[in-house]
């Protein structure tokens, strides 16, 4: 069954070809000479020139980094601690409730989370800004972090933290010295799921912004709707290269680290 | 080397009614929900004393022993040690240190952070730690991989390791909670002895949890064979094994015959049970007068004789059978021998001579006896 059959082959190119075509195609474009977007006019850097003296957009790009360092940093830290409560303290009441309502903002649609998180902010008489964005950013992404990490927990052995209290830690530093060591990966990657999810949000954002916290999909939103233009083409082209670039080194590293885990198993059975 | 048997045969605090316990369950007992884990059980563990919980899995010896490390509180009864009511203290203010069945080991830390993290958290000079971290991998015999982390070693080091950190804090009480489970039969007869010689050499107590009674058997200087949350029997390895004191401890450790029948006479200290049509058994038992009851008579294997004449005195601790089965284990053969009554009867010889002329074969009559005092006689 490992050979390539013509089916094979025909369904593999459909398959990519549906995914990242219309991503080929924005990259393309965004290297066009010409100023309309569907006519090509030569090979040309023009757009990336220009993109550093939008001020607009580099505004929006700067909102947008601080708004997702911010809010995937506070996530990971709520995330990580609602999935430590979820997976240790099994015995409360209602736990099953918990645990799925921790779920259910995934599934949520983007409007609805967003329009409630809008009403929340005027009843409490909340300024939108980019204080209001990097909240509504928590609220959703927070859920994200709990179940990556939460099953890295399911996974986790308990008894190393036993043998910490046991050697004279106490809870807190066994969480700090033991535990959070060994999570680390899922902790470091819920942050960068958090990151890349607050990056690219655009419906939560819109409802929750004000004046002066435009972030870089809404700023790319509006200015496609009066027309796309071979500079939002390089904007994106630059993100899409950003995330690209992230998701290769992390998928790098994770396979590495297997194969030299692998690689010292083997060694430490050889010798005995 | 020094013999280890003249000081174990000296060592038995337990038989000095003056000697204090070290480790003391005093009626504890502990409830998960509505299942009861260990039932009202006490229990005394004295100084320097390597201490085995024997017991199939289940039965109350791993959360025992949890509750000593501080794991688990007991739900009602309390636990003395050194003279000091453990009750609210915490595992990390506990002066006892766990070898765990997983070892545990942290596997984000060397060798040496592993070893040294309990004097860390002590707060030990930095160079009294490298110093007492040295000590411990000399002891364990792993100086070459002290850099090395817990994936980067095999089972057995990885064994040495949780061993050397257990025992870097030098805890009043080690406890060990199945610790050579994962090692193979080799490793596991090699390591026991070591634990044996490493107890004796810091003067620690020990306390281990197993399911293996040869572990128990090899290492312990006494053994509490636990049922169901509550202990069966605490004695030495040798008086579980002889002297079982009911038919649960008789059955679980070793192999056994047990012999079922009515006290028919009781004279002269000597007490016959009718087991079956001409087999009936004679034991000296004391005083005690039980005619009419039905009691049972515990005998182990190597203590039966099998042969083709009829001994001395036929019937009275012998009895004819049939060979039903055999098997020749190198070391020894053991007979199965079927009785008429139905019952089979496993006797075991051993072979200290290389070859046997005309030996005992399949479905022969045979003989089986045994000394009256061989055996022991059940309560019931």
């Amino acid at each position: 069954m490992n050979r390539w059959t013509p089916f094979n082959k025909v369904s593999i190119t459909f398959g990519f070809a549906f995914l990242y075509l219309p991503i080929l195609l924005l990259i393309v474009y965004s290297f066009n000479e010409s100023k309309l977007v569907t006519v090509w006019g030569g090979f040309s850097t023009k757009w990336y020139a220009s993109l550093l003296e939008n001020e607009a957009l580099k505004d929006a790009a700067w909102v947008t980094a601080r708004v997702a360092f911010t809010s995937a940093t506070i996530a990971t830290v709520l995330g990580t601690l609602a999935a430590l409560a979820l997976t240790r303290y099994t015995k409360f009441r209602g736990r099953f409730l918990f645990s799925g309502m921790i779920f259910a903002p995934l599934v949520m649609p983007d409007v609805i989370t967003g329009l409630s998180l809008l009403l929340f902010f005027v009843a409490v008489n909340l300024d939108r800004g980019i204080v209001t964005v990097i909240l509504a950013h928590i609220t959703f992404s927070m859920c994200y972090v709990a179940v990556v990490v939460q099953s890295r927990l399911l996974s986790f052995d308990r008894s190393i933290e036993e043998a910490a209290m046991d050697l004279g830690a106490t809870p807190v530093r066994t969480f700090l010295q033991v535990t959070l060591p060994v999570i680390a990966p899922a902790v470091v990657s819920g942050w960068m799921l958090a990151f890349t999810l607050s990056l690219d949000d655009l419906v939560i954002s819109s409802f929750a912004s004000g004046p002066g916290a435009t972030t870089l999909p809404m700023k790319i939103y509006s200015q496609v709707r009066l027309g796309v233009t071979p500079e939002i083409n390089a904007v994106s082209t630059i993100l899409v290269t950003i995330v690209t670039i992230g998701v290769i080194t992390a998928s790098i590293i994770t396979k590495r680290r297997e194969v030299q885990r692998q690689r010292d198993e083997q060694a430490a059975f050889a010798q005995g | 080397m020094k013999s280890l048997g003249s000081i174990r045969r000296s060592f038995a605090p337990w038989t000095d009614p003056s000697a204090k316990p070290y480790i003391s369950f005093r009626n504890v007992t502990k409830k998960f929900g509505t299942f009861v884990a260990v039932d009202d059980l006490s229990l005394d563990i004295y100084h320097r004393e390597f201490f085995a919980l024997l017991g199939a899995s289940g039965c109350g010896k791993s959360t025992l022993l949890r509750m000593l490390a501080g794991f688990e509180q007991p739900t009602s009864g309390e636990i003395i040690l050194d003279g000091v009511n453990m009750a609210g203290t915490p595992p990390y203010r506990r002066p006892v240190n766990m070898m765990f069945q997983s070892y545990a080991l942290f596997p984000h830390m060397t060798v040496e952070k592993n070893i040294a993290f309990g004097l860390k958290q002590d707060g030990m000079p930095k160079n009294e730690i490298a110093e007492r971290v040295a000590q411990m991998l000399k002891l364990v015999k792993l100086e070459k991989f002290a850099t090395r982390k817990p994936h980067q070693l095999s089972g057995g080091q990885r064994q040495r390791v949780a061993l050397a950190r257990s025992l870097a804090k030098r805890p009043k009480v080690l406890l060990l909670d199945e610790p050579l489970g994962a090692l193979d039969k080799k490793l596991r007869e090699e390591t026991q002895f070591e634990l044996m010689d490493l107890q004796q050499d810091l003067g620690l107590t020990f306390v281990i949890v197993t399911h293996d009674q040869e572990e128990a058997m090899t290492m312990a200087d006494r053994i509490a064979v636990m049922s169901a949350g509550k202990v069966n029997q605490v004695a030495t390895p040798a008086e579980i094994y002889e002297a079982p004191n009911s038919r649960f401890v008789a059955d679980f450790i070793g192999d056994v015959n047990i012999f079922d029948g009515l006290v028919t006479s009781s004279e002269n200290g000597m007490l016959d049970i009718a087991v079956g049509e001409g087999f009936t058994i004679r034991t000296p038992i004391g005083n005690m007068d039980v005619r009419g009851a039905s009691r049972g008579f515990v005998i182990r294997p190597e203590k039966i004789r099998v042969s083709r004449e009829a001994p001395a005195n036929a019937g009275i601790n012998s009895a004819r059978g049939e060979m039903w089965d055999m098997a020749y284990l190198g070391d020894m053969t053991v007979y199965f021998v079927k009785l008429p009554n139905g019952q089979t009867v496993r006797a075991s010889s051993l072979n200290a001579q290389r070859s046997v002329e005309n030996p005992l074969g399949y479905d022969e009559d045979v003989w089986i006896s045994f000394d009256g005092d061989a055996g022991v006689l059940l309560k019931d």
